[in-house]
C-alpha cells in the first residue's frame, strides 16, 4: 500500500492566521461604537471608504502580482489595516483622504514590500503619516464630542454627512473643534488648572478629556480581550503604557504652564490605547522576541511623550511608531533569547566560533 | 514531593490517548516473513554475521554491532535467511538501507537462553556487555544505543538516574500500558542499571499526570526501593531529554553536551524493560510495545510486536481501511513521521503506527506568509525564534542560522502546530541543518585539498631546487673533466643527450606505468581511509562533549573523508580495468 509523504507535525492547532486578524477588527469593535457615539456619523462612512479601497487596492495588486487574490485576500490583513485608519482618520474628513491613506497603505507600505509580512513599517500608520504631511489642515480638523456640543448645534445627519465627505463641504461651524492633546500643545501661559476649569473637554470630563477618555478605555477594554486571547503578550502595549505614565509623571511639573499634561490625560488621550494595544502589537513590523518587545513598547512610549510634549504635533503615535518598526531589526539583534543549554544569549549577527 | 521546574514554551495538542488503553496489550500471529533493517538505532550499521540460506533461532544473533555507535540485530523468530539486500526501510527520507529478511518456520524455537538473575553478583562491566549483546537502544524513539549511553567512561560519576515514562506525544501509550501491566519489571530493569551504574544517589521517574493508572501501578512498585515516582503536568514535548531532566532537575544540559556530563542517565521505560528481559530472562531485544491508534484502523491497541513485523501485517490484522486513511506515521503526530509505503518494517524505535482518517488529520492547508505574530517563539521548548529561524532558511542565511542556535532545536514541531500560518516550520529546520552540514563538508574537502595541493607546491620546489643544484654541480664536473681532457668532449656531448633521453624516458614511463599509479592511489586510499577513521573517533569524542556546532564541523569532516575515499576507491578500480 502506497501513502501520502507529509512531514511532521501532522496536525495544527486551530488557530488561523485569518481569524487572529477577525479577533483583531472584532476587537476595536467597543471603541469603534464610543467613538462613533462621540463623533457622529463620519467614522462609519471612514470605514466604509477604508475597507472597500484596501481590499480594492490589496486585489488589485494581487492581480499584477499573479497571486491567488481569494487566499490572500483571506488573511483579512488589508481588513485590519483599513480599521485601524478609519479609526485614526478624522471623521468627517473628504473621502479622498480616506482614499489616498488606504491606498498608499496597502499598495506602497505593504504590498511594494512584498505583501503581508515583509514589510519593514506598519502600513497603517505609513498612511497616515502621508496624509498628515500632505493634508495637515484636513487631517487636524476633528468633530466635537457630542455631549460638548452647543445646544442648538448637533452632529450632521447620515445623509448630510455623506454631503460633507462627498462633495468637500466643511461642516457647520461649531461641530468641529479642538481635542485635549491641542489644548495642551497650543497652551499659552496658562497653569493645568487653569486649562482644566477655562475649557469644557476638561471640565465635563470624568477623569481625562471628553469623547476621548471613554474611546481610550474602550480600546484598552479590546485590548485586554485579545490579550487574554493570546493575540500578543503583554510585553509591547505594557512597556509603551508605563513608559508614558513614568514620562508624564516625570514632566508633570506640579501642573504649571509648562505642563505638557497629567499622566491620566496622556494615556487616556489621543490614540495611546488604540497604539499600545492595535498598532505596537502588529506583529509584522515589531520586534520578535518578548524582551526586543519590552525595549521597542518603551521606545514607542518614550517617543510619543516627546513629540507630544516637545515636538510640533499635537499627537505622535503614528510617528512613534515608524521610529520603532525603524529600530526594530536593531533591537532585534540585541534581544535574541537565551536558547536551552545556553549561557548567554547570543547576537543575531554573532559568528559562529570554530575552533 | 520533590520541586518541579517549568519549561518555556510547550503546547497542548488533544491527548488521544484513551482508545488505545480500552485493552490490554495483543499479540499478532507470526508473520510470514521478518526484515530486519541492519539500522534500527542512532550510529553505524551493524555487521551480518549470517549468510543467505541459513537457518536461524528465535534470539540468534542476526548481525553484531560494528567500531563505534552500533547495536546488534537478533532473529525475533526462528526461520530462514532469505535475503539480505536494500529494503525500503521507515525513515524520513523513504530510503533504503541493507536488510535481513527471516522466513518464519513457524515454530518459533528459541536459541539457547543464558540468563543472569543474579546481577547483583555481574562488575558492571558484564552488565554492559550483556546489553549491549542483546542489541538493546532506546526504545523512546531516538534509538541511541542503551550499553553506550550506560558507559560513563572517564566521565564524571553517575549520581542521577531518570527514567523517562513522559510519553508525551499524543496517541503513544506504549510505556503507559507497560507500566501498568508490567511495572514490576520495569522496577526490575532500573535496578540492574542502578547497579550497574554504582548506585545513583537519586533515581527518578518521570511522568505526566496523565497517567494516574501508571503512576499508581509505578507507587506500588516503587515502595522502600528508593525510586522517586515525579508526575508533573502535562505538556508537549515534556519528554524531550533535555526538557525532561530541566523538569525533573532545574539544570540544562549545556548545549552540545550529554546528560552524562551533569552526571545524569536518562533511560526510556520500555527500555528498562527491555534490560530486565535482557539480563534476568536472557532475551535480547526482538519485541516492544507498539501502540496501533488511528480512525483508519478498526481496533486502536497496543500490540507486543515482534521486531522487523511489516506494518501492513499490523494493519491487516486490525480491519485496516486505506480509504479512511489521510497518512500512515509512524510515531506520534507531532515528530513521527509519514511512511510512504506499508511494507517497512516496525523496528526498535517504532513507539506506534498512526493511521489517522481524514477528519481526525485533515491535508494541510497551504501555507500563508508569516506575520512574525511570535506564537512560534511562545512555544518553543529550547527558547529558540523560530520565525527567525524560518526567514533566514529561506535565505539560505547559514551565518545568521547558526548565530540563532539551529542546531538546539530539537525538532519537537511546537512551533509549525501552533503557527496559524500553516508554515512547515520544522521542514525548513531540517533541510537547513542538512545543507549547513553538506556546505561545512564540502569546506572541509576544500581545506584537506588547499593543504594537499600546498604540500605539493612545496615537494616540487624542493625537488626543482635539487634538480637545479645536481645540474650545477654535473655542469661543474663536465668542465672539469673538458679542461681535464679536451679529447672526450665528442662522447660528453652525446652522452649528454643520452641522459635527456633516458630522462625523459623515465618522465613517460613515470607517467604511464599502470602499476606505480595504483601503488600510489592505494597509498592515498590508505590515508584517506586512516583519516576516515581518525574523524570519526573525533566525531564520537564530540558527540560525547563537544557544542552543536563542533559536532556539526565533525560530522562534515568525517562527510568530506568519506567522499575521499570513496573518490579513491573508484580513481582505483578505474585503474586497475
Ligand atoms: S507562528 Fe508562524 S506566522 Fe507566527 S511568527 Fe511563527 S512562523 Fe510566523
Ligand atoms: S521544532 Fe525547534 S524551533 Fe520549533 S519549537 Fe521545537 S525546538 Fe523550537
Amino acid at each position: 500500500m502506497v501513502f501520502k509523504q507529509v512531514s511532521s507535525p501532522h496536525g495544527h492547532a486551530r488557530q488561523k492566521t485569518g481569524e487572529i486578524m477577525q479577533l483583531v477588527v472584532l476587537a476595536t469593535l467597543p471603541g469603534f461604537l464610543v467613538l462613533t457615539y462621540q463623533f457622529g456619523w463620519g467614522l462609519l462612512i471612514n470605514l466604509l471608504i477604508a475597507t472597500l479601497s484596501a481590499i480594492s487596492a490589496e486585489a488589485l495588486v494581487l492581480k499584477l502580482r499573479n497571486r491567488p487574490i481569494d487566499f490572500y485576500l483571506r488573511d483579512y490583513s488589508a481588513v485590519v489595516t483599513a480599521v485601524l485608519l478609519a479609526l485614526a482618520l478624522p471623521p468627517l474628513a473628504p473621502w479622498w483622504l480616506v482614499v489616498v491613506a488606504t491606498v498608499f497603505s496597502i499598495v506602497i507600505a505593504k504590498q511594494l514590500y512584498g505583501g503581508l509580512g515583509s514589510n519593514p513599517f506598519n502600513p497603517a500608520m505609513v498612511g497616515y503619516v502621508v496624509a498628515l504631511i500632505s493634508f495637515p489642515i484636513e487631517m487636524t480638523t476633528w468633530v466635537t464630542p457630542i455631549s460638548l456640543l452647543a445646544a442648538d448645534i448637533s452632529h450632521p445627519g447620515l445623509l448630510e454627512s455623506l454631503a460633507i465627505v462627498f462633495t468637500d463641504n466643511s461642516p457647520v461651524d461649531g461641530v468641529t473643534g479642538a481635542t485635549p492633546l491641542d489644548l495642551f500643545k497650543h497652551n499659552d501661559g496658562l497653569l493645568v488648572e487653569q486649562i482644566y476649569q477655562n475649557n469644557t473637554l476638561f471640565s465635563r470630563a470624568s477623569f481625562a478629556g471628553v469623547g476621548w477618555e471613554w474611546a481610550n478605555v474602550a480600546f484598552l477594554i479590546g485590548g485586554l480581550a485579545l490579550l487574554k486571547a493570546r493575540v500578543f503578550t503583554w510585553h509591547g502595549p505594557m512597556a509603551m503604557l508605563g513608559t508614558l505614565a513614568l514620562m508624564s509623571m516625570l514632566f508633570w511639573d506640579g501642573g504649571s504652564s509648562n505642563s505638557p499634561g497629567s499622566p491620566i490625560m496622556h494615556l487616556f488621550s489621543g490614540a495611546s490605547m488604540l497604539g499600545a494595544f492595535f498598532i505596537v502589537t502588529d506583529p509584522v513590523s515589531s520586534t520578535v522576541s518578548n524582551r526586543g518587545r519590552l525595549i521597542y513598547g518603551a521606545l514607542i512610549g518614550l517617543l510619543v511623550y516627546v513629540i507630544r510634549a516637545w515636538g510640533s504635533y499635537p499627537d505622535a503615535v503614528a510617528f512613534a511608531v515608524l521610529l520603532g518598526n525603524f529600530a526594530a531589526p536593531f533591537i532585534d539583534n540585541y534581544t535574541v533569547p537565551r536558547t536551552y543549554g545556553h549561557d548567554k544569549s547570543r547576537r543575531a549577527t554573532a559568528k559562529e566560533k570554530s575552533e | 514531593m520533590r520541586q518541579i521546574w517549568n519549561t518555556p514554551g510547550g503546547v497542548h495538542p488533544p491527548d488521544n490517548k484513551e482508545q488505545s488503553l480500552t485493552k490490554n496489550i495483543g499479540h499478532l500471529p507470526l508473520p510470514e516473513k521478518l526484515i530486519l533493517p541492519l539500522t534500527q538505532h542512532a550510529g553505524t550499521a551493524a555487521k551480518t554475521c549470517v549468510v543467505v540460506g541459513e537457518k536461524v533461532l528465535k534470539g540468534q544473533k542476526l548481525a553484531s554491532a560494528s567500531a563505534g555507535i552500533s547495536a546488534a540485530v537478533h532473529a525475533p523468530s526462528s526461520g530462514w535467511i532469505t535475503a539480505i539486500e536494500e529494503r525500503s526501510v521507515a525513515h524520513p527520507s523513504g530510503m533504503s538501507a541493507a536488510c535481513i529478511e527471516i522466513t518464519c518456520d513457524g515454530e518459533d524455537r528459541w536459541i539457547e537462553r543464558v540468563s543472569y538473575p543474579n546481577y547483583q553478583q555481574a562488575s558492571a562491566m558484564q552488565l554492559r556487555d550483556l546489553i549491549a549483546d542483546a542489541g538493546i537502544a532506546g526504545l523512546g524513539g531516538a534509538g541511541f544505543p542503551s550499553a553506550i549511553k550506560l558507559d560513563s567512561g572517564t566521565k564524571k560519576p553517575i549520581d542521577t538516574l531518570i527514567i523517562n515514562a513522559t510519553e508525551c506525544e499524543p496517541y503513544i501509550t506504549a510505556d503507559d500500558i507497560l507500566i501498568c501491566e508490567r511495572a514490576d519489571q520495569i522496577i526490575q530493569g532500573i535496578d540492574i542499571v542502578s547497579h550497574l551504574l554504582g548506585k545513583p544517589k537519586t533515581i527518578l521517574i518521570g511522568i505526566e499526570n496523565n497517567k494516574p493508572e501508571a503512576i499508581a501501578a509505578l507507587n506500588q512498585h516503587c515502595q522502600g526501593t528508593g525510586i522517586e515516582v515525579v508526575y508533573f503536568p502535562t505538556k508537549y514535548p515534556s519528554g524531550g531529554e533535555k526538557q525532561l531532566i530541566y523538569i525533573l532537575t532545574g539544570k540544562e544540559v549545556p548545549s552540545g553536551q550529554l546528560p552524562a556530563d551533569l552526571g545524569m542517565v536518562c533511560l526510556n521505560s520500555g527500555t528498562a524493560f527491555a534490560i530486565k528481559r535482557a539480563v534476568i530472562d536472557g532475551e535480547p531485544l526482538i519485541s516492544r510495545i507498539t501502540t496501533l491508534a488511528g480512525e483508519a484502523c478498526g481496533v486502536n491497541r497496543n500490540y507486543e510486536i515482534l521486531i522487523g513485523t511489516p506494518v501492513s501485517h499490523l494493519l491487516q490484522h486490525n480491519n485496516f481501511d486505506q480509504a479512511l486513511c489521510s497518512r500512515l506515521i509512524m510515531g506520534g503526530p507531532m515528530m513521527g513521521f509519514s511512511l510512504a509505503s506499508s511494507e517497512v518494517p516496525l523496528i526498535k524505535t517504532s513507539t506506534c503506527i498512526l493511521a489517522p482518517s481524514h477528519t481526525e488529520i485533515p491535508d494541510d492547508e497551504p501555507p500563508q506568509p508569516c506575520i512574525r505574530c511570535g506564537l512560534c517563539s511562545e512555544a518553543c521548548p529550547a527558547s529558540l525564534l523560530p520565525q527567525q529561524l524560518y526567514w533566514y532558511s529561506r535565505a539560505k542565511d547559514h551565518e545568521r542560522l547558526q548565530s540563532h542556535n539551529l542546531f538546539d532545536c530539537i525538532e519537537c514541531g511546537a512551533c509549525s502546530y501552533v503557527c496559524p500560518s500553516n508554515i512547515p516550520l520544522v521542514q525548513y529546520y531540517r533541510s537547513s541543518k542538512g545543507d549547513i552540514t553538506n556546505a561545512l563538508a564540502t569546506k572541509a574537502t576544500a581545506a584537506i585539498s588547499r593543504e594537499r595541493f600546498e604540500f605539493r607546491q612545496v615537494r616540487l620546489e624542493k625537488a626543482d631546487i635539487a634538480r637545479e643544484s645536481k645540474r650545477e654541480a654535473r655542469r661543474l664536473n663536465t668542465e672539469q673533466a673538458k679542461k681535464m681532457s679536451p679529447s672526450t668532449t665528442q662522447s660528453t656531448g652525446s652522452s649528454a643527450a643520452d641522459i635527456i633521453k633516458a630522462a625523459q624516458l623515465r618522465g613517460i614511463t613515470k607517467q604511464a606505468s599502470p602499476e606505480q599509479q595504483k601503488a600510489k592511489l592505494q597509498r592515498t586510499l590508505l590515508a584517506a581511509q586512516m583519516r576516515l577513521e581518525e574523524a570519526q573517533q573525533r566525531l564520537v569524542q564530540v558527540t560525547n562533549k563537544g557544542s552543536a556546532h563542533q559536532q556539526a564541523q565533525q560530522l562534515a569532516s568525517v562527510e568530506a573523508a568519506r567522499r575521499k575515499v570513496e573518490q579513491t576507491t573508484q580513481r582505483l578500480t578505474e585503474v586497475s580495468h
